[in-house]
């Protein structure tokens, strides 16, 4: 049924997105054209052709995230998505004072979850406003449909925050690069495609939104804007914990303009407002509260705002003074105390308990060895470990290179906006190296300074193009006041080169640029599309098999267990299970209490009667493990276990990891350690695997995802019965026997 | 010759009527065979009555009865007279209507056959009477492991509960496979395979009853329908939307303790017969974008067969269902205006379209049938063939202004005989048609007017 919009979309997708990037120049030449028979003047030109620019960049950004719908169907992705959908769900149906006040007790168990406190509500409100708006209208959706686009319409507003940056710190060409950049860009797409309805779809908009308006207040100095920025700032607060980025990149930001004397009214004005009113209204959200007084993290903006009261005191001094040795002393004087007084206090908070120290995240974000040391959960997660190249290089193809270049032309024209995306594009840089995920935060900064690289360059090599032999100052049509400096520095240098050479430049510029957007489709079509629920792969002929295991089970746990079953799995499932099983769960991809998630570790790593005894505490009516060993299906619970065996012994000392391993080796096939060989997991695992012949040529127990033959094919189940079992086994379900009758 | 099908006792309260006139004892059944057909889980009985007036006076109405266990699953009862001799006999069906005599024992349900032309002193007069039971075998055991196949209780009389004086009768009763494991003897009774005749009885008096259990195996799938909504939206615009909804449970014999995959995939012969896992649909001709979905996403295992009578869905659910177990999902699709919906010549227009559910083979316990009308018609009527409860409601659909009307019926216990067409009348002016497209196009028209005059706008303040 969903055959022909499959074959028929991709294509027309990527020549769509080849469209603005490429095409840009062409467009302008055939719309000159056509344009100046309609006799419009060169202002209305320019309008109509940033609206139309701005208009497909807005369209593209949405389409190409669409490829998951087309391919698979309007699904939410992933896992905490799940989480996000459910609540959305709930908060439609009860109204906002009911999720507000929500205690969930269908995780957790038995200790349950204060959602609404501990929840960044605002991708939810976001959604269900948007819901209730169109339902207003009469649009008949669904909440789902509406859940799995807010990540492409946020993704395409971001594009037009994206422009009107560019042109704030640059200028409107710059501001239309950064736009279709973005739009396109691959570290951008793998958060916001159709179906990943993550605090991440929004967030990047708010953060970018919230940096455009405080360098906006910055620039000009004005209170509304600035106001604007500290809303701007709440909604950031309320949707994502990666605020923190903003609230330490802003005061530090100040902190340079200060130290290179870049200090103005206009800046007082600008950070003031926001930091006083930002951090207020952040206080509204239950899940900070009173962090922003309280908290290590917080502190470097509340040091930087009573810093800039100094600076501006100092200034008024200065001002009556009129000497310069008085205030020398007077300067040494109040810096000093000014110093004390501030590092007393933050003593004294650190040490009374009042500010709490820096969270275990934020150190790993310091020190990328942190987390592998001392916090094993957080290394768990696969996307915060360390960044490799490759994967930059996928992420950002060639505005890896621009990225430098744009940073000299920034250099180049230093001035308080400039600064800001300088410090934005190197700092966030820092961070996406330290995590994966934080590629996300990088990439708006990347893509405006190669916006800044991209538009610069095309704009000296087109003016030397158009430029008349005599006259140096004839074509500024488009770039205004503030490009003509570092044009005509340009300019001159490249005046030796002539007109072949800025050809041959030109078309080397929009070579890079296209490949750029077919690097960017591909990325999305081939990397970013999937929904993670549903499996696909290649069968033997060629066509497309599906895997919906993951569906079938929680479907059949929804459907056929008792509705108050407590089912036990790996915390990666909880958000799945509650959301499509809709059982309660023991944990969940909250992992806000080590210690229940070390119970659970521990009681899959022990043996069958230890667990037993856990299982019967916990009251865990099912235990849910995932398997891959039929289909080859790597990323099972097998695969995670030693995570499993690492934390369960970081609470409970009895489990250690070397009983799991042979000689530093993993396995599990006849060399595997006894205690592997024997403990829930496995058990549970690979339950009459030992009677599957799984591959043609190799013997029954074969297991495909590690490629070896299991060590244990006798395993007998005492305390626990198979319930069900997936068609392809990716799912296994048993039950937990109730307990003996006791004499 | 309208077609009345009777299945509801509710009914019976408004029809307490027809009731008196035929004194009982004025007729006698000449010969009664009965063929019980138990190979479904729908159990089918064929009644052949051949009924004399042995009063005075000409009758009327002949009376059915059942016991009450069996009245409360009744789910279609029709009846036709058979006039003619063998090769050529002709059938006219008659009207059946629920009915109530005071001196019934325990509870005895009654209905009441009107003949066409009454029945003379001394005629005779073949009926034939069909009617299906549902949720009348019960499973023992109770529940089943995976590897044992089904075993049911049938209960009934071997003689047949009738008011009147039986003089000879006789009872086939068929079950899907020859094994048998028990059945209760009433004499002469004879067993053949898969088939049980009990008599031939001669000469038994009214309210006779011999009670008999048979215990049987039957593999078939016990498929119920819990609760069905199918929604019917027609848009003049060239099609009608279809959604049903369906809650769907294995009625069998409970699944007791483990489910093996293994030994459902490599012995599927043996495990899990009473199981099943394939559904099929038969849907209208020219069906399009049919989808199969549930509450968490799209079942990707159906698939559609297509050709000018017929288009046929054959889809699984998520998993196979075993006794208990159950499913919900979602089955839509579209179709062409033109075959269901006509115009009568005093302009009312009418939707013909099919009752019952489209699942071969299942029973459904409660079916809401809601019609949505486009917005801005009007009084709606409806002829259905079969009494069903029904009322309005409103429903708001897209850029709707004042919502459409919804005709909805209700029906409980409806089996696949049910799927016979019914018609909603109802007037509309083609001019609503072209409410919603002029509502976009004014806003759209407006959007781009405030755009036009705010860039000729001027509105700063200094010069």
């Amino acid at each position: 049924m969903g055959e022909k919009p499959n074959q028929a979309n991709p294509n027309s997708a990527s020549a769509i997105a080849a469209a603005p990037a490429g095409s840009k120049s062409s467009d302008l030449l055939s719309r000159h054209f056509s344009i100046r028979s309609l006799k419009l003047k060169t202002k209305e030109q320019e309008l109509l052709l940033r609206v139309t620019v701005l208009c497909l960049v807005y369209v593209l950004a949405f389409i190409t995230r669409l490829f998951s719908v087309l391919r698979y169907e309007s699904m939410i992705h992933e896992f905490d998505p799940y989480f996000n959908y459910r609540t959305t769900l709930f908060l439609t149906e009860k109204g906002f004072y009911e999720f507000w006040n929500w205690f969930d007790s269908e995780s957790w168990y038995p200790l349950g979850r204060i959602i609404g406190g501990t929840l960044y509500p605002g991708l939810m409100v976001t959604a269900a406003l948007i819901y209730w708006t169109l339902k207003v209208l009469r649009f008949a959706v669904h909440i789902r449909e509406v859940c799995v686009l807010t990540a492409p319409f946020f993704a395409s507003n971001t594009t037009l925050v994206a422009y009107f940056f560019g042109k704030e710190i640059w200028d409107s060409g710059a501001g239309l690069v950064a736009a279709a950049l973005i739009a396109i860009c691959p570290g951008y797409i793998s958060r916001s495609v159709a179906g990943s309805y993550d605090n991440e779809g929004v967030a990047i908009f708010a953060l970018l939104f919230t940096f455009y308006l405080f360098v906006k207040a910055v620039n000009t100095g004005s209170l509304a804007w600035s106001l604007a920025s500290a809303f701007g700032y709440f909604y950031m607060v309320s949707a994502w914990g990666g605020y923190v980025f903003i609230i330490n990149l802003i005061p530090l930001y100040v902190l340079v303009l200060l130290i290179t004397g870049r200090y103005s009214m206009r800046l007082y004005v600008a950070y003031n407002c926001m930091y006083i009113l930002g951090m207020l209204l952040a206080m509204q959200i239950r899940f900070v509260g009173f962090q922003h007084v309280q908290s290590g993290e917080h502190m470097a903006a509340m040091g930087v705002f009573f810093l800039l009261q100094v600076f501006y005191f100092l200034d008024w001094v200065k001002h009556q003074l009129n000497d310069t040795k008085l205030f020398q002393a007077f300067l040494r004087i109040t810096v000093t105390s000014a110093v004390v007084v501030g590092t007393v206090a933050l003593g004294v908070g650190t040490a009374s308990g009042y500010i709490s120290p820096w969270t275990g995240r934020f150190y790993s974000l310091l020190d990328p060895t942190y987390a592998k040391d001392h916090i094993p959960i957080i290394a768990s997660v696969s996307e915060h470990q360390p960044t490799a190249w490759s994967s930059f290089m996928f992420d950002f193809q060639i505005l890896l290179f621009l990225f430098p270049a744009g940073l000299y032309f920034c250099f180049k024209r230093l001035t308080d906006a400039t600064i800001f995306i300088v410090m934005y594009g190197l700092t966030s840089m820092y961070f996406a190296g330290v995590m994966v995920r934080l590629i996300l935060v990088a990439t708006p900064a990347v893509c405006l300074i190669s916006a800044i690289a991209v538009s610069a360059t095309i704009k000296n090599l087109t003016q030397v193009l158009r430029a008349k032999p005599k006259i140096v100052h004839s074509g500024f049509s488009k770039g205004g006041s503030s490009a003509k400096t570092s044009s005509k520095g340009s300019l001159d240098q490249s005046q030796p080169f002539g007109k072949n050479g800025a050809i041959a430049l030109l078309f080397g510029a929009f070579y890079l640029l296209s490949k750029y957007a077919t690097h960017c489709t591909w990325v999305t079509s081939e990397a970013y599309s999937s929904p993670s629920i549903v499996l696909a792969a290649r069968g033997a002929h060629g066509n497309r098999v599906i895997f919906d295991d993951y569906r079938e089970a929680y479907f059949w746990l929804r459907q056929n267990t008792p509705p108050d079953a407590k089912v036990m799995s790996w915390w990666d499932y909880g958000y799945q299970i509650t959301a499509m099983g809709n059982r309660t769960v023991i944990v969940d991809n909250n992992t806000w209490n080590n210690t229940h998630i070390a119970t659970v570790g521990r009681a899959m790593s022990s043996y069958e009667d230890e667990a037993y005894e856990i299982m019967v505490s916990l009251d865990v009516g099912y235990v849910l493990v995932v398997f891959g060993g039929v289909t080859g299906y790597s990323s099972d619970d097998i695969n995670k276990f030693l995570w499993m065996v690492r934390i369960g012994g970081g609470v409970f000392p009895v489990i250690k990891e070397p009983d799991y391993l042979v000689n530093g080796d993993y396995r599990v096939d006849k060399g595997a350690a006894p205690k592997m060989l024997n403990c829930l997991m496995y058990k549970l695992s690979y339950y009459r695997f030992g009677e599957l012949t799984t591959e043609y040529g190799k013997p029954p127990g074969y297991d495909r995802a590690r490629g070896v033959e299991i060590g244990n094919k006798d395993i007998k189940l005492e305390y626990l019965e198979e319930a069900f079992t997936t068609s392809n086994w990716i799912v296994r379900i048993y039950k937990v026997k109730p307990p003996k009758n006791r004499w | 010759m309208k077609l009345i099908r009777l299945a509801l006792p509710i009914w019976s309260l408004v029809l307490l009527c027809v009731l008196h006139a035929s004194s009982s004892q004025e007729i006698q059944i000449v010969n009664a065979e009965r063929r019980i057909d138990l190979s479904s889980h729908i159990v089918k009985v064929f009644l052949t009555l051949k009924i004399e007036n042995t009063g005075t006076s000409p009758v009327s109405d002949v009376l059915l009865a059942f016991p009450p266990t069996q009245a409360n699953h009744l789910a279609l009862l029709k009846a036709q007279a058979a006039t003619g001799k063998r090769k050529k006999k002709t059938f006219t069906f008659l009207d059946v209507y629920p009915a109530e005599l005071p001196e019934g024992p325990n509870g005895t349900k009654y209905f009441s056959i009107s003949l066409h032309s009454k029945l003379g002193a001394g005629e005779v007069v073949t009926l034939e009477v069909l009617y299906m039971l549902t949720h009348s075998l019960d499973p023992f055991p109770e529940e089943i492991s995976q590897s044992e196949s089904q075993l049911v209780y049938y209960r009934d009389s071997a003689i047949l509960l009738s008011p009147y004086q039986v003089k000879q009768q006789i009872t086939f009763i068929k079950t899907p496979s020859s094994k048998i494991e028990s059945f209760s003897m009433v004499e002469p009774t004879n067993r053949a395979g898969a088939e049980l005749k009990y008599g031939p009885y001669e000469n038994r008096s009214p309210h006779s009853y011999s009670p008999v259990i048979i215990h049987f195996e039957n593999n078939n799938p016990f498929a119920v329908v819990e609760e069905l909504v199918r929604e019917i939206e027609i848009s003049h615009w060239g099609s009608i939307q279809i959604t049903e909804q369906y809650k769907l449970a294995h009625a069998g014999a409970r699944h007791k303790g483990v489910f093996s995959r293994v030994e459902y995939q490599s012995r599927p012969g043996h495990s899990g017969i009473s199981s099943f896992r394939h559904l099929l649909a038969r849907l209208p001709p020219r069906v399009h974008s049919v989808y199969y979905r549930d509450e968490i996403g799209n079942i990707s295992s159906s698939h559609l067969r297509l050709d000018s009578k017929k288009s046929e869905l054959e889809f699984e659910p998520r998993y196979p269902l075993f006794g208990g177990w159950k499913a919900t999902f979602v089955i839509g699709y579209g179709l062409p205006l033109e075959d269901f919906l006509f115009e009568l010549p005093d302009g009312k227009r009418y939707l013909n379209f099919s009752f019952g559910c489209p699942l071969v083979e299942t029973v459904v316990n409660k079916l809401t049938v809601k019609v949505v009308l486009p917005e801005g018609s009007l009084d709606p009527s409806v002829d259905v063939p079969f009494p069903v409860e029904q009322y309005l409601e409103k429903k708001y659909s897209y850029l709707d202004v004042v919502g459409r009307t919804v005709v909805v019926l209700e029906k409980n216990n409806v089996v696949p005989e049910h799927n016979s067409p019914f018609q909603v009348y109802y007037h509309f002016n083609p001019i609503f048609m072209l409410a919603e497209p002029i509502m976009l196009t004014t806003t759209f028209f407006l959007l781009f007017i405030t755009c036009v005059a705010y860039l000729h706008i001027d509105l700063s303040i200094s010069k």
